[in-house]
């Protein structure tokens, strides 16, 4: 198995709740999709091409301020569930989790890790370079992302157009290569059946929506992903300022659906949440879906001071541990659990025990 | 049914939402009023531009640069993709197909993103002058950007007799 705390952070420092808004707003994940000049796009090349790609990225890396203290994973030599586990930490992308064998152009590929911050190579683009922060953070995260394309730009020889700008494999990620989605929770307004216009409102504003794991997954627990649709004709500054205003609105909308929520059916409110907390904390089986959809309505009620002493750290980290590599990984396996659902509900109520513990620390004078 | 705000006589089947200074306005429009008042409908329709314009390639009823650059099988010279490669699997050759496919290329970058003149940041090549840019193969150089840059002012202003003059210039550049 591979050994994540070789990446600072785990990758994970995002998962501490200390970004703007992190009560509403997970993470903010900025990808820039680049290619090397002269070869071709790594579906369609072939395996010295890749390899090729893969070499200049490595030195080009190795000299950037990132390249110290930073971990390199060749995914030709990983296991499959080494894969999963880096995709279920969003450090790689669903395509790069099958085996490479099985991939169209599938060799060559590689993830460099800085902490959160890194590059993956010869994914449908040569490189994607991308990094992940805590909560609203669109300018932060562009100055990181900004910062290590320039390093990496500056050494590798990247296809550029006057007109087209960034050239990539897929016409849709031309011009900036820019992509930037924030991870955003919004209970209030599922429960206020708001969401679907404000859904809608934001395919109008040139916005798209995806579930927790990107393009092509479903929505579980409440949490959403938007991000800009297009990346060409406008600067990288007006694509990440008009996220930003919008998801500003969306926050002050769900807030309001909160509001809503709190004044018209107080009772109901109050119990949905702490039959979530209750559920999780004694449960002895859970599936990742329920576990997510009941983390949602913990999240809430901590959102709203409902339920005191649970930290967005916690509520965080669970949603990253639970899922079925990290059980795999990090949990004992429990006899006749082929669906790891008493490992999920272990794990669970162990962090919420010492969450408790914590809080009630916390709560008694000191003496 | 709900009737267009704007004449209260046809069905409204447009739902513009805009944002002005944080503040949302929704109307609902027929599609002649929407028209009248400049709404590109077609953008609206067309929700999945890439899948619409990968069918539409092959297909002769295609017409104009698209069927015409399909309909010869052209081949990239550096990585041998042709379009209908592109339509199997929705990703180009390499850089240098942007420029073998360069007319219907625009016009798909137009339908995907509503523009095709990259606004970001300007790169610059590994060992190359200050104000020297990097290219899709080397064969496109600063002053054809500019060129293009005119041509695409000339054809948002259907000044088409100068985009034309332009075209030709930028071709023979190239």
């Amino acid at each position: 198995m591979i050994d994540l705390s070789l990446v600072p952070d785990g990758g994970l420092s995002w998962l501490d709740g200390s970004g703007p808004q992190a009560h509403i707003v997970l993470s903010t994940r900025i990808r820039l999709a680049r290619n090397v000049e002269r070869l071709a796009f790594a579906t369609r090349g072939g395996a010295e091409d890749r390899a090729r790609v893969l070499g200049l990225v490595d030195a080009a890396w190795r000299d950037s301020p990132l390249g110290k203290g930073s971990v390199r994973f060749l995914l030709d030599e990983l296991d499959g569930a080494d894969r999963v586990l880096l995709h279920e930490r969003h450090l790689i992308s669903r395509e790069l989790t099958e085996a490479p064998s099985a991939r169209e152009g599938g060799s060559g590929a590689a993830v460099f890790l800085s902490g959160s911050t890194g590059v993956m190579v010869n994914e449908e683009d040569h490189l994607r370079l991308q990094t992940l922060r805590s909560g609203l953070a669109l300018p932060q995260a562009y100055a990181e992302v900004e910062q290590l394309d320039a390093a990496l730009g500056g050494a590798v020889p990247f296809a550029f157009h006057p007109e087209f700008g960034y050239l990539t494999a897929c016409p849709t990620n031309a011009g900036t290569g820019l992509r930037a989605s924030v991870l955003i929770h919004l209970p209030g307004l599922v429960l206020t059946k708001e969401i679907a216009k404000v859904l809608q409102g934001l395919t109008q504003v040139g916005l798209t929506f995806r579930g927790l794991y990107g393009e092509g997954s479903e929505v579980v627990g409440n949490f959403f992903q938007l991000s800009n649709q297009t990346t060409l004709g406008k600067s990288e500054a007006e694509l990440l300022d008009h996220l930003g205003k919008i998801v500003r609105q969306v926050v002050a909308y769900e807030e309001q659906a909160r509001q809503v929520l709190l004044r018209d059916a107080p009772t109901v409110l109050a119990d949905k949440v702490w039959r979530a907390y209750g559920l999780l904390r004694y449960a002895r089986s859970l599936t990742f879906e329920e576990t997510m959809n009941l983390l949602s309505g913990v999240r809430l009620g901590a959102g709203l001071n409902l339920i005191p002493g649970v930290s967005v750290y916690t509520l965080n980290k669970l949603l990253i541990f639970t899922q079925p590599a990290h059980l795999a990984a990090f949990e004992p396996p429990v006899p006749g659990d082929p669906e790891a659902g008493s490992a999920r509900a272990g794990y669970v109520r162990r962090l919420l025990d010492e969450e408790a513990v914590r809080s009630a620390q916390a709560r008694r004078p000191a003496s | 049914m709900s009737l267009c705000d704007h004449c209260g006589q046809r069905e409204a089947v447009i739902h513009l939402t805009q944002i002005v200074d944080n503040t949302v306005t929704t109307q609902h429009l027929c599609e002649s009023c929407a028209a009248d008042k400049g709404v590109d409908t077609v953008a609206q329709v067309g929700k999945h531009p890439l899948g619409d314009f990968l069918a539409s390639l092959g297909e002769g009823a295609a017409g104009g640069a698209v069927g015409a650059a399909a309909g010869q099988a052209l081949a990239c010279p550096q990585c041998g993709a042709t379009l209908l490669d592109f339509r199997q699997t929705g990703r180009l050759g390499c850089a240098h197909c942007y420029l073998t496919f360069e007319a219907p290329l625009r016009d798909l970058l137009r339908r995907v993103h509503g523009n095709t003149q990259h606004q970001g940041e300007r790169y610059r090549a590994p060992g190359s002058a200050p104000g020297a840019e990097g290219t899709a193969g080397g064969a496109a150089g600063p002053g054809i950007g500019t060129l293009r840059d005119r041509l695409r002012r000339a054809v948002e202003a259907e000044d088409f007799e100068e985009a034309a003059r332009l075209r030709d210039a930028i071709r023979g550049l190239e």
